[in-house]
């Protein structure tokens, strides 16, 4: 613990400011209900207020109170992206890891069908499969978290072959542990550096991508306050020069660039690299 | 000269391999639909008779591997079958859609390429100089801009405060090019400002890593000029790994180009895909996923034969 608070102590000023800004949107998502001063639906003016005492970014394109439903929207599309970038490392980190140890043919197998995977842009894959399955919140985590997790597997796995080599890992192997006890206690501890700077990149990835298709409207629907489909909806605001529309996309992009200046601090640390 | 036709023959089958394997996901993803797609456009309703002369229509009582190799068949010879939503022959609109979506990624291309080039070689030569600080952060803060915002930002200066260009982009192929190129600026200028940070990134990257190697020290050592060392020394050797960011990119622009298209309302290929999905027109999304998939693939292809070519390492194996 006291290494974490050390390192955090030395990390440049980006990164400090990019920690601040993600704790704040993470206690604005857990106690949104506390914070917000209408409920996420419900009509509480007419269509397009102004900004004023009682709305104070006004109201949206059925009247809804904005200021509401974007911290209801905090909840929302962090939540679901959070989930879903768990959710493929669960898949790709696993499979990665076993694929490590266990080489050979399955690894060659997954290695072509991953690779094939990436050929194709993943947004083109998860239209598809949307167009397939319909869009559902529980379609659109497990879609996207597949997607993912071939980015993952493809981290996990070459970052676990340097450590399967290792004598420490045959001599578990010998020793009878099982695979998944190798797994746990022998590879992933020494691979968390970089699985971990990766959870941030898939997470920014993943958070984009969904506010995308929410914006496209076909990610997560309405009534859920959510930023993407929030930028839609009032879009039309900005023919008036009015900023209203902005505000929701301007939360995807203050998170966004916060875990990315703590990533970026991550990886600096992670690969040992000093400014060259 | 035989050994590079063999190399690039090599990866040219691997890159149909790829797109007929992609072709055969596809097939067998649509074959997964749960229910029928008869059901979800005729609705609860219809009639088992209704149903069966639908299925009938649409060729979905053969079996889906005859079905399969038909559509294949169609899709390399043109005839991609019929919407399911106008009953319209699908080559008939997606042409030109796909002529405008080209065009443009090829104007945001022109913009971006030699942009982030120089931008990229000087962040590079002038390492951890202010300016290189400066470019670090504004890549990073708008790599992490969703593609919309920087759209309506845009839309917002350029088009509502400015009234410079116009913020929805009608084109049609009958316009002068002047003209469609007017219109395209704006979508065109988003998708600049979307991928110029990455390939400005991967550009420095590509050139610091080249300039820490031996034979760059040397001629620093003998007293070459900066810009002859980058001239003649670093970038005979640096095409290789510029073009793969190039290649890169551009197949990121052909994908970044869907939501762009949303947001301008202008007629391309992407907006086509995203407005069939809402209607669940499944013969059309099948139809665009394999262009996009196509192109996305052949464009990965072009980068990897000339990485290849470029490097006489990689063209003689060991």
């Amino acid at each position: 613990m006291t290494t974490a608070v050390k390192a955090l102590r030395s990390a440049p000023i980006s990164a400090k400011i990019g920690l601040l800004i993600v704790t704040a949107y993470a206690i604005v998502a857990i106690f949104a209900p506390w914070i917000a001063p209408y409920s996420e639906t419900s009509i509480v003016g007419s269509s397009y207020e102004l900004w004023s005492d009682e709305f104070i970014f006004g109201t949206d394109n059925i009247g809804r109170d904005m200021l509401s439903r974007l911290i209801y929207g905090a909840r929302n599309t962090i939540g679901i992206a959070f989930a879903t970038v768990v959710l493929a490392f669960l898949i790709g980190g696993i499979t990665g890891m076993l694929v490590a140890i266990l080489g050979g043919w399955y690894d060659l197998l997954i290695g072509r069908l991953v690779d094939i995977l990436m050929a194709v842009p993943s947004l083109i894959f998860a239209l598809l499969l949307l167009t397939i399955f319909g869009t559902s919140i529980p379609s659109l985590i497990v879609i996207i978290a597949v997607l993912d997790s071939t980015r993952v597997f493809r981290i996990a796995r070459s970052a676990a072959m340097n450590v399967v080599v290792m004598d420490f890992v045959e001599v578990a192997q010998l020793r009878g542990e099982r695979m998944w006890w190798v797994i746990r206690k022998e590879v992933l501890p020494n691979i968390t550096a970089p699985l971990l700077a990766e959870f941030g990149l898939r997470f920014c990835f993943v958070f984009l991508f969904i506010a995308s298709l929410s914006f496209l409207g076909l990610g997560i629907q309405p009534p859920t306050a959510d930023w993407g489909s929030m930028v839609r909806e009032n879009a039309t605001l900005i023919n008036y020069n009015d900023i209203t529309p902005l505000l929701p996309a301007a939360a995807i992009a203050g998170l966004t660039v916060a875990v990315n200046f703590v990533v970026d601090w991550m990886l600096h640390l992670s690969s040992g690299l000093r400014n060259d | 000269m035989s050994s590079l036709l063999r190399v690039v023959l090599q990866r040219l089958g691997l890159g149909v391999m790829t797109l007929f394997v992609v072709s055969l996901i596809i097939a067998f993803v649509v074959e997964l639909l749960p229910g029928d797609i008869t059901q979800a456009m005729l609705g609860q309703s219809a009639t088992p008779e209704t149903v069966a002369a639908f299925r009938a229509e649409i060729g979905l009582d053969r079996p889906a591997h005859i079905r399969y190799f038909e559509w294949l068949h169609g899709m390399l010879t043109g005839d991609m079958g019929q919407s399911l939503a106008s009953k319209r022959e699908i080559a008939g609109f997606v042409g030109p859609r796909l002529s405008n979506t080209l065009f443009l990624g090829g104007v945001a291309a022109a913009i971006a390429v030699p942009l982030a080039l120089f931008l990229g070689l000087l962040a590079a030569l002038y390492r951890n100089s202010l300016y290189d600080r400066i470019v670090n952060m504004a890549t990073l803060t708008s790599i992490s801009f969703p593609e919309f915002f920087v759209a309506y930002i845009l839309i917002l200066f350029f088009s509502v405060k400015g009234g410079f260009f116009p913020g929805i982009s009608n084109v049609s192929t009958d316009l002068a090019f002047g003209d469609k190129l007017f219109r395209t600026i704006l979508p065109a200028l988003t998708l600049t400002l979307v991928v110029l940070a990455h390939m400005l990134r991967m550009t420095r990257a590509a050139i610091i890593n080249l300039l820490s190697s031996p034979y760059i020290e040397m001629a620093r050592l003998k007293g070459t000029r900066p810009f002859r060392i980058i001239v003649y020394h670093a970038l005979p050797n640096a095409w290789g790994p510029i073009v793969n960011v190039i290649a890169l990119n551009l197949a990121y622009l052909v994908v970044g180009v869907v939501v762009v298209e949303v947001v301008f309302v202008y007629p391309g290929l992407g907006q086509l895909l995203v407005d069939s999905v809402s209607k669940r027109d499944l013969p059309v999304v099948q139809a665009c996923a394999m262009i996009f998939a196509a192109v996305y693939i052949l464009l990965n292809l072009l980068s990897d034969i000339v990485s290849i070519v470029s490097n006489p390492r990689l063209l003689h194996p060991r």
